[in-house]
């Protein structure tokens, strides 16, 4: 690849933190460590190993990863506040990080003198500020507040106030951090149209996130980090099911570590959750394809009888769809163990979803054990529609 | 180099920080800007009534309330601008975690509020110097450098007070007493002609402040003989550079430091 096609080059880059034991910051500490054999005791923390990708000139670039994986880690340091320990990083054209929306906006000042002072951060002089001021304001749709003080904006206002100033940017690279992440639903929506903007105009865009769905909506190509090593290197699509298979693998430890029984009140374990599409066992579905949810359920309890209940949730919490035995006429399961089955014709929209399972009484009147986020599946982004489920629909224009 | 440290973006940066820092520094306050002007005008009434008055310290210096004045913001400039600079860099924290900018411009922008603040109170001085019937003397054209000498000396003390401060927050309690322990040590309230010996005269003007502010109370004020500078008192010598090594060495150290230093701020913070 010739070099001029490179925006960011990241080469075999690793980042160790020190960890004091005790956070060192006085002088009589450091005295007091002086003379105790002049070291400081802490423990190294490597958050980042050996770390090698390229982003191609506008391109949109996904790095996906847990909290904790190093990738916030990685952001800071493609946005040059962290240093690489060792390796280096190269940075083709005017990078703008946004690792948060309204960086240096400052209380005390009005909406007007933030709208000065963010913009200068992003490299903008009180001329270029006052040529756009109107369309800032306009778009953030708060003309009546700007000579308020920011502290007597609501948080939406702020953030719409931010986001206008965001967008103005002219920089060749833009970096987000889960800006997603915060604001309502019509927020979202912006930030999407930005990102489709971005995209056609052809800016370089590196996303973090752990949205699926906005990888897979967006991104070329993703990384997906985990524990400080790049894992996969690849199509947004393979780098979902990779991460969303990682996740449900971590649900299921913690909530049952090595499938032994816990020794709480309810004593059920559910194990070997899996999901399944008719081509086979997957974690990423196409749109309306069924989705099959294969478990097995130990009773160790005195309970003689249980039913068994579904629900799942999407990326946002929004409880989508719940059932359980006892709708279905099923009368209540008396095995010991039991291998269970349901399989879904779903029509939810392009997402991230969730699968809780739970275990009730023979009633299915008491929850006697509630396993929220089994497991983890994602509906792959092919409309352009929007919500929260898909519905057939036709149109029928008539000209009268 | 200068075309890219003094780039579009950065001279944007550095006059909205200025602009903030100026906004914010009387946010609530009645008076607002004015205080600029009162804090020292009111601090000299103070200094005037217990050295002119009770303590009568003038020592038959011509002009002597002036002559106090000007050395008190002086000393005021290099006292602002250290302890704001100190803490620039920690209280700007947040900028520095999640934006890569010019780490020195946090600190140069706090500078320029104290440059302002002088500014301010070079025009009492002049007010006062009307009052007083001062004449202008010849040697007028030299304050400015001796100001920009004890910027320099400031600049980089500041420089190294932000960076140490990020790792050891014991500096700003340390940088205090040094302060008050510096202001006694200046001939600010006091004549040095009360000093009788003349080796602790000449100590103590090795000291860039002190050879500063005496140097511009003879520029400005008087050439009376009771004004004793650096080079008067080593009659033109080598010695009389020292001053100036200090104020270079200073500078550079601290810049040193500071660069040294910036990289890890934001890890550090």
């Amino acid at each position: 690849m010739a070099i001029h096609d490179v925006a960011i080059k990241v080469d075999n880059v690793s980042k160790t933190f020190k960890l004091p034991h005790e956070k060192q910051a006085s002088i009589k500490g450091a005295l007091i460590n002086l003379v105790h054999g002049g070291k400081r005791s802490y423990e190294t923390q490597q958050a980042l190993k050996g770390i090698s990708f390229e982003v191609k000139k506008g391109e949109f670039f996904g790095i996906v990863g847990r909290n904790g994986s190093g990738k916030s880690t990685l952001l800071k340091m493609l946005a040059g506040t962290y240093m690489p320990s060792k390796g280096s990083i190269h940075v083709n054209g005017k990078l703008t990080p946004f690792i948060e929306l309204g960086v240096g906006f400052n209380p005390e000042l009005t909406g007007r003198e933030n709208v000065f002072l963010n913009g200068a951060l992003l490299g903008f002089n009180r001329k270029e500020m006052m040529a756009m001021y109107e369309d800032i304001v306009d778009f953030a749709e708060i003309e009546r507040f700007m000579d308020q003080k920011l502290k007597n904006y609501s948080s939406g206002m702020q953030v719409r106030l931010a986001f206008s100033i965001a967008i103005r940017a002219d920089s060749d690279i833009l970096l987000f951090d889960e800006v997603l992440a915060v604001g309502d639903a019509s927020f979202q929506q912006k930030c999407y149209d930005m990102f489709e903007n971005l995209k056609k105009e052809g800016r370089t865009v590196v996303l973090v996130t752990h949205d699926m769905s906005a990888v897979q909506r967006f991104c070329q190509r993703a990384i997906l980090i985990e524990k400080g090593v790049i894992q996969l290197n690849g199509k947004p699509g393979d780098i979902a099911d990779k991460y969303l298979e990682q996740n449900f693998e971590k649900q299921v430890q913690s909530k049952d570590p090595k499938g032994e029984p816990r020794k709480d009140s309810s004593m059920f374990t559910v194990k070997n959750v899996k999901l399944k599409s008719p081509n086979g066992s997957s974690k990423s579905f196409s749109m309306r394809e069924n989705v099959t949810v294969g478990f097995s359920v130990k009773n160790h309890s005195t309970e003689e009888s249980f039913h068994i209940g579904l629900q799942i949730f999407n990326g946002a919490g929004a409880y989508c769809f719940g059932t359980n035995t006892k709708i279905s006429n099923i009368t209540a399961i008396k095995a010991r163990s039991t291998n269970i089955s349901l399989s879904l014709s779903q029509t939810l929209a392009p997402g991230t979803y969730f699968v809780t399972i739970a275990i009730m009484n023979n009633a299915a009147t008491k929850v006697l054990r509630y396993l929220p986020k089994l497991a983890t599946f994602n509906v792959k982004q092919e409309t352009e529609d929007q919500g929260v489920v898909l519905m057939d629909y036709k149109w029928e224009v008539a000209n009268v | 180099m200068f075309n890219r440290i003094f780039s579009k973006q950065n001279r944007a940066l550095l006059s909205e920080l200025v602009r903030t820092d100026f906004k914010l520094r009387y946010q609530g306050s009645a008076l607002g800007y004015a205080w600029s002007l009162l804090r020292p005008l009111l601090l000299f009434v103070i200094l005037y009534v217990v050295f002119v008055k009770v303590l009568k310290s003038g020592g038959g210096i011509p002009h002597f309330p002036v002559y106090l004045l000007l050395g008190i913001v002086i000393w005021n400039f290099f006292y602002e601008m250290t302890v704001q600079s100190l803490g620039s860099i920690v209280g700007r924290g947040d900028l520095i975690r999640k934006i890569s900018i010019p780490r020195w411009i946090i600190v140069f922008s706090s500078s320029l509020s104290a440059v302002i603040n002088l500014g301010l109170n070079l025009i009492v001085v002049a007010i006062f110097m009307l009052v007083n019937r001062v004449d202008l003397l010849n040697t007028t054209f030299l304050l400015p450098l001796i100001l920009i000498e004890v910027y320099v000396f400031a600049l980089g003390i500041s420089l190294f007070l932000s960076a140490a401060f990020v790792k050891f927050r014991d500096i700003s309690y340390i940088w205090e007493v040094a302060l008050q322990a510096g202001f006694y040590l200046t001939p600010i309230l006091y004549s040095l002609s009360i000093i009788h010996d003349v080796t602790y005269q000449k100590i103590l003007l090795l000291n860039p402040m002190a050879q500063s502010i005496q140097d511009a109370r003879y520029s400005l004020i008087t050439h009376d003989k009771l004004v004793i500078t650096t080079s008067r008192i080593f009659g033109g010598g080598w010695y009389a550079l020292i001053p100036f090594g200090v104020v270079i060495l200073v500078l550079i150290g601290g810049m040193a430091y500071f660069k040294s230093q910036a990289d890890s701020f934001a890890e550090n913070i």
